[in-house]
């Protein structure tokens, strides 16, 4: 295998890291701070894939989809905490993954009765619909390389909201001691309902950035449900520096794991090592719940 | 945007039918088919996606399948048609009990399905068992009319091999020397590669290597990103649906130089979302844009009438399973229990169908032409025949 | 603390109601027709799995996400023992399946029990997605469409019974009355365990674990063995499921199939041993119904599950009176994660 391609699998696996990261990072805070388990979280992100294609549909720009999806993940996050979540925080962790559960079908239901079953794709714009050369004989979508960029940059921001705001210092130091909120007499209900739709937007963005890239289609959010989850574990509950690092690190793993995995257990997928690619996050999320269950870079255990 | 869903069809099927119905009670004037047609209706259970990723392919078939009876007035063999319509939401495993809804619980005479392989696993468990007649509207897996073959399971879409062997075989002509395969790892798609490689080596050439990445993952870039490094003439592929789409549009964007091909589902209903990517791709299926035997023609029209959208390769395999079933239940007289009848003449059948002269091998699966389709304009343009009347060996089949 | 296990009857009026279902169930198929003989199987096959999974959550107070796992392997295994073509007989099945079944929950909870809550929901969730992959990725259970299998011969000394040799209303006869037996036993073991030293410790563990701890009660112990015997009776009833439907996918091992197991548990209601049963039944009618009102099947389930969340605090055998004051921190049922 040659360096190029070694290094567009790098650049797959951190644009697959930074997009689950946005995930992940919601995933976290929500969890940190929160307490609860949103198993919807994967239908976040359809619901963000779903609303960049019909503002494309509507108005043929993606550009105007990425404020479009975080204006209503804001909305749907508020709204979600305000008339569902709020009322179980002091439920036991089973009712929530069963809440959660049933959103996910709920969520698909809807989208299916108001945009139909069908596989749809949208389109890059015409601006970034080129191919950067890597090689000879291999290049490299433009639009990928956008997408990583807009991921750091909503990374920045996100990190700047948390570290230099007051609400963003707030959220930080519920998610390490939530009680700390009601001591210092904060208004905990704004700060529940702003982690959700701070939450909330991210997925969705993720979704609106991955839709040229992955098409839009019933179930989408499925495969990234739970690799969110691992990434929060090895990240740490509630750090959001945590997500970041631990999204990479499982990005760059899966991606890796996939293009060379088949080199190592043979060409044809046959025989158990075939599984291993898929295996391979988990057992790391494993080794880091057993031996380090704060995780691997910092947040609370 | 059109808004499909079940009860919408449902309404429609029943109005069909009972327009239909009635328009056969007022229009015959011979008293033996007045009476005939008084008897019990033939209940017909329709067991197909209409949820989920596979909804438009189940829709499309029921279309297919509604409009054919509505040309044949509404009865079939002197029965009056009910439809019975289960979403199987292409969920393998409640399939069982969905099929024993339809044979068990709403008793139905007929059973037609489905679009998803591993549902019809489920499907084909309950009807060795009970015999009920059914015909396989689409799931292409092999074995269902080859080892796992019965007597009542007849077959109008295609086997995954057909359209695959053809693939390798056309490449094989026009000089293609080394070929790779690319393709989900289950079912229909290891058999599609085995298929495409058999094809391939039968005309001469030799296969390179069967890259695949685990169903449904739409992570194509490792995959392209080893491309390459093979050196083959031509890549053959096989996607469908979304995974299709997306395939075709990163195939083009890594411009790598071996043309792509494969069995005609890469570029199946995926035209307008693939755009300029698909432009030029050359593709092996029974069906294709362009064909003008008047069968198809009028096909087309009285299907865009009815659903509103253009008809594709899965609504022709409803047709003819409707025709197929229309045949059998003439010559049976509508006694659907009279299997000898029943079974010889299905088995006898030689339909004409959109996609041209069609008929039914020993093992009960459709014989047909398999074409050459090359994109242009935005459509499967046919430019050839890959094989013609091409009948799928049937290994291990014991029928016939 | 030591005392009636609140899980089982406390009454002989229960004990009573418990013994008029099993009859109830006994005679069913006298009466009902083939389809729901069938349909009241595969619900039976679901208590099983919920039994197992009880023990779990309302014996310990472990909520595990990868029970499914234990359930879909057993299958599995009857597959591998009993392809297509080669039936092998249920008296090497069953126990080749529970022995799998067994010795996978003891893998998985000596590397799970060492967390706690969250954590080892996540931990069991993992495990479940690697089987899941194992039997989705590989060629070892027939892939991502799954695989036929040969039912397992029901022979026992010498005699062999096929089903297909009855008349075909009563073909379905065999399977549902193995799957009753096996119901009552796997009740009857429960039931046995937890009102032993066993079963109190598990509660004690469920209640407050740093107390048993310091009590003396080596807790990890136990929670392990709850854990093996857990998945043994899962292994049972997935074998089971192999016997009703003589086919396996990876849809068996899934995710979600857990998540089913749990809110089967939750429809029931915790409080009760029959509670899991009782919940199953629910679901699988649940399920039947929705079919028949709608194609929106899934809305009418999503919309089920969060009524029956929010509403359903103790599940439907956990009915009160709406007017009975609610405690603030979680009504009827004791936090099970700490």
């Amino acid at each position: 295998m040659s360096i190029a391609i070694f290094l567009s699998q790098i650049l797959n696996g951190l644009q697959y890291g930074l997009l689950l990261f946005l995930i992940a990072s919601g995933l976290t805070l929500i969890f940190g701070v929160l307490g609860v388990i949103n198993l919807a979280h994967g239908s976040l992100f359809m619901i963000g894939a779903y609303v960049a294609f019909l503002v494309v549909k509507a108005s043929g720009s993606l550009w105007l989809a990425l404020p479009a999806c975080v204006v209503v993940g804001l909305a749907l996050g508020a709204l979600l905490e305000r008339f569902l979540f709020r009322y179980f925080y002091n439920r036991e962790h089973l009712d929530q993954v069963l809440v959660t559960f049933a959103l996910i079908l709920i969520f698909e239901e809807l989208r299916s009765l108001l945009v139909g079953n069908d596989f749809h794709s949208v389109p890059v714009p015409a601006a970034l619909d080129f191919s950067v050369p890597i090689t000879a004989g291999f290049s490299y979508a433009a639009y990928r390389l956008v997408v990583i960029g807009v991921c750091l940059a909503l990374a920045a921001a996100l990190f700047w909201w948390i570290e230099r705001t007051k609400m963003g210092a707030i959220v930080r130091a519920a998610a390490e001691k939530p009680e700390m909120v009601d001591v210092l007499g904060i208004d905990a209900r704004r700060v529940h309902m702003t982690v959700f739709a701070v939450g909330a937007a991210l997925a969705l963005a993720a979704g609106g950035l991955a839709a040229p890239l992955t098409s839009v289609y019933p179930n989408m959010g499925d495969g990234l449900l739970i690799v969110s989850f691992v990434v929060v574990v090895i990240g740490g509950f509630g750090s959001v520096s945590g997500a970041f690092w631990a999204a990479l690190l499982v990005g760059l793993i899966d991606t890796l794991g996939k293009a060379y995995g088949s080199a190592f257990s043979g060409a044809a997928a046959g025989g158990l090592a075939a599984a291993l690619p898929a295996m391979s996050i988990y057992m790391v999320m494993i080794l880091v719940l057993v031996l380090r269950p704060s995780g691997l870079f910092g947040g609370r255990s | 945007m059109e808004k499909h869903n079940r009860s919408l069809v449902t309404r429609r099927a029943l109005l069909t039918s009972a327009l239909g119905g009635a328009a056969a009670l007022t229009a015959s004037a011979v008293p033996s088919r007045w009476a005939i047609a008084q008897a019990k209706p033939l209940k017909v259970g329709l067991m197909l996606p209409y949820s989920g990723t596979y909804a438009k392919l189940g829709e499309n078939i029921t279309y297919a399948i509604e409009l054919h009876v509505a040309e044949k007035g509404g009865t079939l063999g002197g029965r009056a048609i009910e439809f019975v319509k289960l979403d199987d939401e292409s969920k393998p495993e409640i399939a069982q009990q969905n099929a024993e809804r339809l044979v068990k619980r709403d008793n139905v005479d007929v059973l037609i399905g489905t679009v998803h392989s591993g549902v019809q696993m489920g499907i084909h468990k309950v009807v060795r068992e009970s015999g009920t007649l059914t015909i396989v509207a689409n799931a292409g897996n092999n074995e269902i009319t080859r080892s796992l073959c019965a007597k009542n399971v007849f077959r109008t879409s295609f086997t995954n091999w057909q359209p695959a062997y053809s693939m390798g075989l056309a490449l094989a002509k026009k000089g293609v020397k080394t070929a790779a395969f690319v393709t989900w790892d289950y079912t229909a798609g290891q058999e599609m590669g085995a298929a495409f490689k058999e094809g391939l080596e039968k005309g001469g050439g030799r296969f390179a290597q069967l890259l695949t990445l685990s169903f449904p993952d739409t992570n194509f870039q490792p995959i392209l990103a080893q491309i390459p490094s093979l050196g083959v003439d031509a890549v053959g592929a096989f996607f469908a649906g979304g995974g299709a789409i997306q395939f075709v549009k990163e195939y083009a964007a890594a411009q790598i130089k071996a043309p792509l091909c494969g069995p005609g589902f890469l570029t199946e209903g995926t035209l307008g979302a693939q755009g300029a990517a698909a432009d030029g791709i050359e593709t092996a299926l029974h069906y294709g844009d362009g064909l003008d035997n008047p069968k198809n023609i009028a096909f087309l029209e009285a299907f865009k009438a009815k659903a509103g959208r253009e008809a594709d390769v899965y609504a022709v395999h409803g047709y003819d399973a409707a025709q197929l079933l229309a045949i059998g239940l003439e010559a049976a007289g509508g006694a659907i229990d009279d299997e000898a009848k029943l079974y010889a003449a299905m088995r006898g059948a030689k339909i004409d169908s959109p996609r041209g002269p069609i008929s039914i091998s020993a093992s009960q699966n459709v014989v047909q032409n398999i074409y050459l389709r090359k994109v242009e304009g935005g459509k499967n343009k046919v430019v050839g025949v890959a094989a013609e009347a091409l009948a799928d060996p049937g290994t291990g089949c014991k029928l016939g | 603390m030591i005392g009636r296990n609140r899980l089982l009857p406390q009454t002989s009026a229960g004990w009573a109601a418990l013994a008029a279902g099993a009859v109830a169930l006994a005679l069913l198929p006298l009466f009902a027709p083939a389809y729901y003989v069938g349909l009241v199987t595969t619900a039976m096959i679901a208590a099983m799995l919920a039994l197992s999974l009880h023990l779990l959550v309302g014996g310990a107070g472990l909520v595990s996400l990868g029970h499914g796992a234990f359930y879909g392997l057993a299958a599995y295994t009857v597959f591998l023992m009993s392809p297509e073509g080669a039936p092998r007989p249920i008296w090497q099945t069953l126990p080749a399946a529970m022995l799998v079944a067994g010795l996978a929950a003891l893998v998985v909870g000596a590397l799970s029990l060492r967390t706690k809550g969250f954590f080892f929901l996540m931990v069991t969730l993992a495990c479940g997605q690697m089987i899941f992959a194992i039997f989705h990725d590989t060629r070892l259970g027939g892939g991502a469409d799954g695989a036929y299998l040969a039912k397992p011969l029901l022979s026992m000394f010498g005699f062999t019974l096929d089903p297909l040799s009855l008349p075909r209303a009563e073909r379905g006869w065999p399977v549902y009355y193995i799957a009753l037996v096996q119901l009552t036993a796997t009740y009857l073991a429960l039931a046995l365990l937890l009102r032993s030293l066993f079963g109190s410790v598990l509660e004690g563990i469920r209640v407050n674990e740093s107390r048993m701890e310091a009590m003396g009660f080596n807790t990890g112990r136990y929670k392990l063995a709850a854990f093996v015997i857990a998945g043994v009776l899962a292994g049972a009833a997935g074998h089971m499921w192999s016997l009703y439907s003589g086919f396996v996918n990876p849809e068996v091992v899934g995710w979600r199939q857990s998540a089913e197991a749990l809110l089967m548990i939750l429809l029931g209601g915790i409080g009760a041993l029959v509670g899991a049963v009782v919940g199953a039944f629910a679901f699988v009618a649940l399920g039947e119904i929705a079919q028949m009102i709608t194609s929106r099947q899934l809305l009418v389930e999503g919309l089920a599950i969060l009524a029956a969340v929010v509403l359903l605090r103790d599940g439907f055998m956990g009915l009160k009176p709406p007017w009975r004051a609610r405690s603030p921190r979680g009504g009827g049922r004791e936090s099970a994660l700490r």
